[in-house]
């Protein structure tokens, strides 16, 4: 781009200018080729400020003892190495055993998440994809969980939660008799599922959306050659329809992995600031481990090692996806 | 050409811009000053029933400081679950108020954080000396042997608020003295059909503060002297198990109130579905949730024997608001007579009523309003049978670790598994464990 931007008007100028002129073109020639960087510059500033300068000032916290005598003026904060790793990760000690349960909790419930939203997500897309009366409609409600505040829907599914007065026990206790007796869902083990729940309800209209806009890509001439072969209807979403959607589903499932992943405000809301075991959110036990606790250390240490994990996993995730689809386009 | 170089101009200067206030946010580390004598801004605590009804109750006197020194005062009020987390904010940045309410408890986590002013000697005179102060009110401001972090202004103590018709229908003449009592009391009130006593089991700072009296009541401590945790002592143990027993064994607190954090146990109590309530002043609470004050009695804490008192006959901690000084405030001269005003006998009255709550201010206990059998029952509770909850630098992470364990142990409770001493145990030392080493 750049280089097009350049010989555009140095072609304009017409070949017998005077050779006096010339030292200046350069110099006009050097401006111009300044300038994009010139541009980008305030850009590049506010990138910086915005995003890397807290990331460092954070990987700079995690080297620190920075418990409450030093909050307030946190430079005089001793330096610890790498102390704080070295607590996070012993996992025999209660501190590491503790980040390690949570992060098992949290994969399992990222991956169930994921899956499920992806799952509802696609088949609703694909239930929507004829044309049918109040199909509008019907989109317009589904992407309503997306809309809404979390905030207000996740405190709406904390009353529906509720042992003694709840929707969810009156449907499955007293209407439904599927209980002995009222379950807890707020509390105790039964939490985890109360978090998938809300979860899945808040991320499957994400991925509905993108499926949608996907299929709106593939031909229709596929469909009707796939019909006159004589495919039903599995075999066409299998051979027509998931394979069109491969670059789609490529992103849509690593930014549902990452914003599962990371999650705060559902079990913050859900649970309030000191999370069951059975749904205890790595993002809600970093929190806990440096708000609550005043160990802001420690607290930036997990997410210092939280962010590399996610690297990791995304750099892996797009060299393997990738390199599959490369492998199936040859 | 032109417009090009202007380009290029704009985008430099705004770079340099952006550069500049990037590296001007920072702030110093110095104490406060006088720069801005005209105002003040003020964090206040939720004391009332909403947000709302604080501004009510607030705006007018801070219009009369106004009047009396023309410094304006900016009024927010922040809701319980916000403050703690502000005030860490704060002292980071530097940039806070020049005055704010603490819940008592936190006096000496946030002394020593070193974002508070200490009150000296000097600044004690200020406000009109250190002794016209409640003592039980004062042990709650700070670690012993270090200047205060904090001035007491509003008090409160538990005590037993009872539904005298649900009483008198299961045949109670009295409220019950001992935990024992409480316990027969319960079968009667059963066979009523109505719930026995409340309890927010899943609100950290609400076991915290129930633990703590059990613990007092079986002669434990959870610090040893030197500020160590003990959570594991056996006798801190068989207090918590005998707190959670209420639910697990003797089924007085039901266990839906397992997961209570958001006050629904007021809500039952002041609905007439629960014959009983352990809280803190809660009168006012109650008023507005529709129930009037000659519905209910009130009555000291039940015991393990005998008469609420010192010792193990404490039953009560010492609840109560403190009013602190932001050390980096910009109007310290303003912040002090500010604090003066709020801590003056008039406005010391003035809002205690409005709280229910009971002055910290020996001279201004005096008014009538503070001397009603409620009132009573919670002076005599401050003036004899509370305790200040541990006074040591890590209170706030024992709030949070203990408290998160009793609330795992009512979840237990609840869900129908065994509450035993070693699951306590289990409990308690996992909570120790996360305690910083100190």
């Amino acid at each position: 781009m750049t280089t097009t931007a350049l010989q555009e008007p140095v072609r304009g100028t017409p070949s017998g200018a005077p050779a006096a002129r010339r030292p200046r073109r350069r110099t006009g020639r050097a401006h111009r080729a300044l300038l994009p960087y010139l541009l980008l510059l305030p850009a590049l500033l506010l990138e910086l400020l915005v995003h890397l300068v807290p990331m460092v000032i954070g990987v700079m916290m995690s080297f620190k003892e920075l418990v409450q005598i030093y909050i307030r003026d946190w430079s005089s904060a001793p330096w610890s190495g790498l102390g704080n790793y070295r607590m996070t990760v012993d996992f025999h000690a209660p501190v590491g055993a503790a980040l390690l349960h949570s992060f098992l909790v949290t994969v399992g419930f990222t991956l169930l998440s994921v899956a499920l939203c992806w799952l509802i997500g696609t088949a609703a897309a694909l239930f929507l994809q004829d044309t049918f009366r109040g199909r509008g409609l019907l989109r317009a409600l589904f992407l309503v969980p997306y809309a809404l505040p979390v905030y207000a829907a996740v405190i709406t599914w904390v009353f529906m939660f509720q042992h003694d007065n709840g929707l969810v026990n009156h449907v499955l206790h007293d209407q439904l008799h599927l209980t002995d007796k009222p379950a807890f869902w707020l509390i105790g083990d039964n939490s985890f599922y109360a978090l998938l729940t809300v979860s899945v309800w808040k991320g499957w209209p994400f991925a509905f959306l993108v499926v949608t806009a996907g299929l709106q890509n593939i031909p229709g001439e596929l469909y009707e050659a796939a019909a006159l072969d004589g495919a039903g209807m599995w075999q066409r979403i299998a051979r027509i329809t998931l394979p069109s959607l491969r670059p789609v589903n490529q992103v849509l499932v690593l930014v549902l992995f990452l914003w599962t992943f990371n999650d705060f405000n559902t079990p913050y809301v859900l649970f309030g600031r000191a999370a069951p075991d059975a749904a205890d959110l790595v993002s809600v036990h970093i929190y806990q481990a440096s708000f609550v606790t005043w160990n802001f250390g420690t607290g930036s240490a997990m997410s210092v090692l939280l962010l590399l994990f996610l690297l990791v996993v995304t750099g892996a995730y797009l060299l393997i996806t990738s390199r599959g689809r490369r492998g199936a386009d040859a | 050409m032109r417009s090009i170089r202007a380009a290029a101009t704009c985008a430099v200067t705004l770079s340099l811009v952006l550069a500049a206030t990037a590296c001007g946010g920072g702030s110093s580390a110095g104490g406060g000053s006088n720069d801005a004598p005209k105002t003040l801004t003020y964090w206040a605590s939720n004391q009332g029933a909403s947000i709302a009804v604080d501004k009510q109750v607030l705006q007018p006197e801070l219009d009369k400081f106004e009047k009396q020194t023309g410094i304006k005062v900016k009024l927010e009020v922040v809701p319980w679950s916000d403050l703690l987390n502000r005030i860490l904010t704060a002292a980071t940045s530097g940039q806070g108020p020049d005055v704010l309410n603490i819940g008592n408890t936190w006096s000496s986590s946030l002394q020593a954080t070193g974002a508070l002013l200490p009150w000296d000697a000097k600044n004690f005179d200020k406000i009109g000396g250190k002794g016209r102060f409640v003592e039980s009110a004062l042990a709650s401001t700070g670690a012993q042997g270090k200047d205060p972090a904090a001035v007491p202004l509003y008090s409160m103590a538990y005590a037993l608020y009872y539904n005298k018709k649900i009483f008198a229908e299961a045949g109670i003449s009295r409220p019950p003295a001992t935990w024992d009592e409480l316990t027969a009391d319960g079968k009667k009130i059963k066979a009523q059909g109505k719930s026995v006593l409340g309890a927010e089991g899943s609100n950290l700072s609400e076991n915290i503060h129930h633990v703590f009296v059990f613990a007092k009541q079986h002669g434990a401590d959870f610090f040893t002297s030197d500020g160590k945790p003990a959570f594991t002592d056996p006798k801190v143990v068989e207090a918590v198990k005998s707190y959670v027993d209420l639910m697990a064994r003797d089924q007085v607190i039901p266990t839906g109130d397992a997961e209570y954090a958001q006050n629904q146990s007021v809500s039952d109590f002041a609905k007439g579905r629960q014959a009983m309530l352990l809280w803190q002043s809660a009168s006012a609470n109650l008023k507005s949730q529709g129930m009037p004050d000659s519905d209910y009695g009130i009555a000291p804490v039940p015991v393990r024997s005998g008469t609420p008192g010192p010792g193990t006959q404490i039953d009560s901690m010492v609840a109560g608001i403190n009013i602190a000084v932001f050390r980096d405030t910009h109007n310290l001269d303003g912040a002090t007579r500010f604090v003066k005003f709020m801590t003056s006998d008039d406005e010391q009255k003035i809002l205690n009523k409005a709280y229910s709550s009971i002055p910290p201010v020996t001279s201004a206990q005096s008014d009538p309003a503070f001397g009603t059998p409620a009132n009573t029952v919670l002076k005599n509770t401050l003036a004899t049978s509370a305790a200040a909850l541990p006074q040591v630098p890590n209170e706030s992470q024992f709030e949070t670790t203990v408290g998160t364990a009793v609330k795992d142990l009512f979840a237990d409770a609840a869900a129908g598994r065994a509450v035993t001493t070693d699951s306590v145990r289990a409990a308690l030392q996992k909570a120790q464990q996360q305690m910083p080493a100190a």
